[in-house]
């Protein structure tokens, strides 16, 4: 129990941008050193911001991209330096949802083949057994096996995300990767997908990583969550302390921002001011000063180091808020 | 009694799918008063946006019609007007902001043409004056450097900046109505909360009508007075927006207000509407969410039942035979 599954550690990834003979050489900062465990059998979510570094980071998880710096582990085996051929047996443990439930389905493949091409290049089962399998998955999530004949422009938002479960689950993975998994569904299509998902996290004994920018659905799916701003992560708790006090004045906005479906609540929103800075100029000292309404000298000159305060629970700021009166220096 | 600004009646609106029509919006009534948000709810596909293109007269002529109904601007029916006049109110009294702002700028004309060419339109200006108002509509939406702005193209923009930009260009002419078609979607919650604060900001200063239409319940709690969900190209309740929460009487409306993830919420696991939103080529007889509503019965599967006012509760609508049962008695059956 005690040993993570996945392990990162000062993880940095930067992408070459400014193309062009002449374009001026510059660096976007995706993701800037970056550390956590996920351990089995738990769900930890990464939220945030579009372009603060979470797909990256679940790609760099899941070895499709290779990191600058630092080092990641998975299941005992430090992966991060794996020439594509090493990483080939291990891709069967690691599976991915992506959030286009319309884009990452091949429109000219047949769904049972879809669904059961993980096996023919992982198993060495005949093609029966394959198809027995395939037919197997699509009642788990939820569908027959009389919509393996099918397309996939046959299916519905909802029902071609439960095709790419299903195509997630044939392998058996140890760790399945949620890229926004639910972000493309209606409401009442996105509650029937995470109950899936939960549903199968408990039958097959699944680890997710599950990335998302919804607060509300990853506080309902995780365990553990952690907050990234700029490719860093600024906080990361167990889910019920993260909600019931957070302690970076990031995650605090990003909280109040969320609309609440109840018009008795209406609560206090702390407005953050201006938008993201560029990631290929990142601001000196913390990331986030630009846009802290609590920032301080010292938060402009230095970067702030993380820091564990309370079980499990790790900020990444100067001035951490403590209590309710605001901040605790 | 607030003024009625905009008054929809029984709009039907059609499309052309193989050489036969298809209803994508049918009896479609509502108002919406000076001054007030109007949230407009419902799935992809529920026809929210083909009510406010019907409005606008946007829609594309030839592959699709308003069949019936009349839409009241002022008291004056649009739907019947010239389409000379209607691109003088379109734009100038009527103005429109588009889900993603990114797509809707032009991409080769920088802000200030974009923004300046539809104050010229309907206002006789000259080009600096034209300039001068650009600046500050801008400057009202909360851009810090307006000259700038206005200097850039779209793609040197962020969302956030964009979506201001498309609101500050619908607020140029200081429109009497403004239609918000998912607004927010393409933003992030931070931004969101800025955008919505700036459009509660205009509401109130200007006494400007807003039709938000949304997905999102969170936003709809937080900025409407009243609420419309639809339903399969039909209004299945109307009611303010306490009420509607507190008391959803619809069983769609229900379903769909349990199946949101609320913050704060011990949940692990959502109740959820099975199955999924009928074609339209392909309607169930009768009542259109009988399929996926759990208390359907017989009668549910062959009539269609009308949306009717709830007694005894102002503005509050239904389209469900368990509420004209509660009153008329199940005896009738």
């Amino acid at each position: 129990m005690s040993t993570p599954i996945v392990s990162v550690k000062n993880v940095t990834k930067t992408f070459d941008a400014g193309k062009g003979m002449f374009a001026k050489k510059t660096k976007v900062h995706a993701v800037n050193d970056i550390s956590f465990n996920i351990m089995p059998g738990e769900t930890f979510s990464l939220v945030g911001e579009s372009g603060c570094g979470k797909s990256t980071t679940g790609r760099l998880i899941d070895h499709l991209l290779i990191p600058d710096t630092g080092e990641i582990w998975f299941d005992g085996k430090k992966i991060s330096k794996l020439s594509q051929n090493e990483m080939r047996p291990l891709r069967s443990d690691v599976q991915m949802i992506f959030q286009d439930p319309y884009g990452s389905l091949n429109p000219r493949i047949k769904v049972q083949d879809l669904i059961g091409e993980p096996l023919l290049i992982h198993t060495n089962l005949s093609a029966g057994e394959r198809l027995k399998k395939v037919y197997e998955l699509l009642e788990v999530v939820g569908l027959s096996a009389a919509h393996g004949e099918r397309y996939p422009h046959e299916f519905s938002g909802g029902q071609r995300q439960r095709i790419g479960i299903a195509r997630a689950l044939t392998v058996h993975p140890k760790l399945i990767i949620a890229d926004e998994p639910v972000s493309a569904l209606d409401v009442s299509i996105q509650a029937q997908v995470l109950n899936l998902l939960q549903q199968l996290q408990k039958d097959f004994n699944l680890t997710y990583l599950f990335i998302s920018h919804d607060l509300s659905v990853v506080e309902m799916i995780s365990d553990k969550i952690a907050v990234m701003y700029l490719g860093t992560i600024v906080e990361t708790a167990p889910k019920k302390d993260l909600y019931a006090h957070p302690m970076h004045p990031y995650t605090r906005s990003l909280l109040s921002a969320v609309p609440i479906p109840d018009p008795a609540k209406k609560k206090e929103r702390t407005l953050l001011k201006g938008d993201l800075p560029s990631t290929t100029n990142l601001p000196a000292g913390c990331l986030f000063h630009t846009r802290c309404p609590y920032c301080q000298e010292k938060c402009i000159k230095e970067r702030p180091e993380t820091q564990e305060i309370g079980e499990g629970h790790f900020v990444k700021c100067h001035y951490p808020i403590c209590n309710e009166e605001g901040k605790n220096v | 009694m607030a003024e009625k600004l905009l008054d929809v009646k029984n709009l039907r609106t059609e499309f052309k799918r193989d050489k036969s029509w298809v209803t994508a919006v049918n009896d479609v009534s509502f108002h919406i008063n000076k001054g007030e948000i109007l949230g407009l709810v419902g799935e992809s596909g529920c026809g929210k946006s083909v009510t406010s293109l019907s409005v606008m007269r946007l829609l594309p002529i030839g592959t699709s019609r308003v069949s019936e109904g009349e839409v009241f601007f002022n008291g004056e029916d649009i739907l019947k007007v010239d389409k000379k006049k209607m691109r003088k109110i379109r734009g100038h009294k009527i103005s429109m902001i588009f889900q993603e702002p990114m797509s809707s700028l032009n991409p080769c004309m920088r802000i200030s043409k974009q923004i300046t060419e539809a104050i010229l339109l309907h206002n006789d200006l000259s080009k600096d004056e034209a300039y001068k108002r650009a600046f500050n509509v801008l400057k009202s939406v909360g851009i810090p450097d307006p000259d700038m702005t206005l200097n850039s193209y779209p793609h040197q923009l962020s969302g956030g900046m964009c979506q201001r930009v498309m609101i500050a260009m619908a607020m140029s002419c200081e429109p009497d109505l403004l239609i918000a078609d998912e607004p927010t979607t393409a933003l992030d919650v931070t931004i969101q909360a800025q955008i919505l604060a700036l459009m509660e900001k205009i509401k109130e200063e200007r006494n400007t009508g807003i039709l938000l239409i949304t997905h999102d319940l969170g936003v709809v709690a937080e900025m409407c007075s009243r609420v419309i969900v639809m339903y399969a190209g039909r209004i299945v309740e109307e009611a303010p927006v306490r009420e509607l929460f507190e008391a959803p009487m619809h069983p769609y409306t229900q379903g769909l207000i349990e199946s949101v993830p609320k913050l704060g919420s011990d949940m692990t696991s959502l109740p959820s509407i099975p199955g999924s939103v009928p074609d339209l080529s392909v309607m169930p007889k009768g009542c259109k969410f009988a399929p996926r509503c759990k208390y359907a019965m017989d009668i549910c599967r062959e009539k269609e039942p009308e949306l009717v006012a709830v007694p005894g509760q102002e503005h509050r609508c239904s389209r469900c035979v368990l509420h004209k049962l509660e009153e008329k008695e199940v005896s009738k059956l």
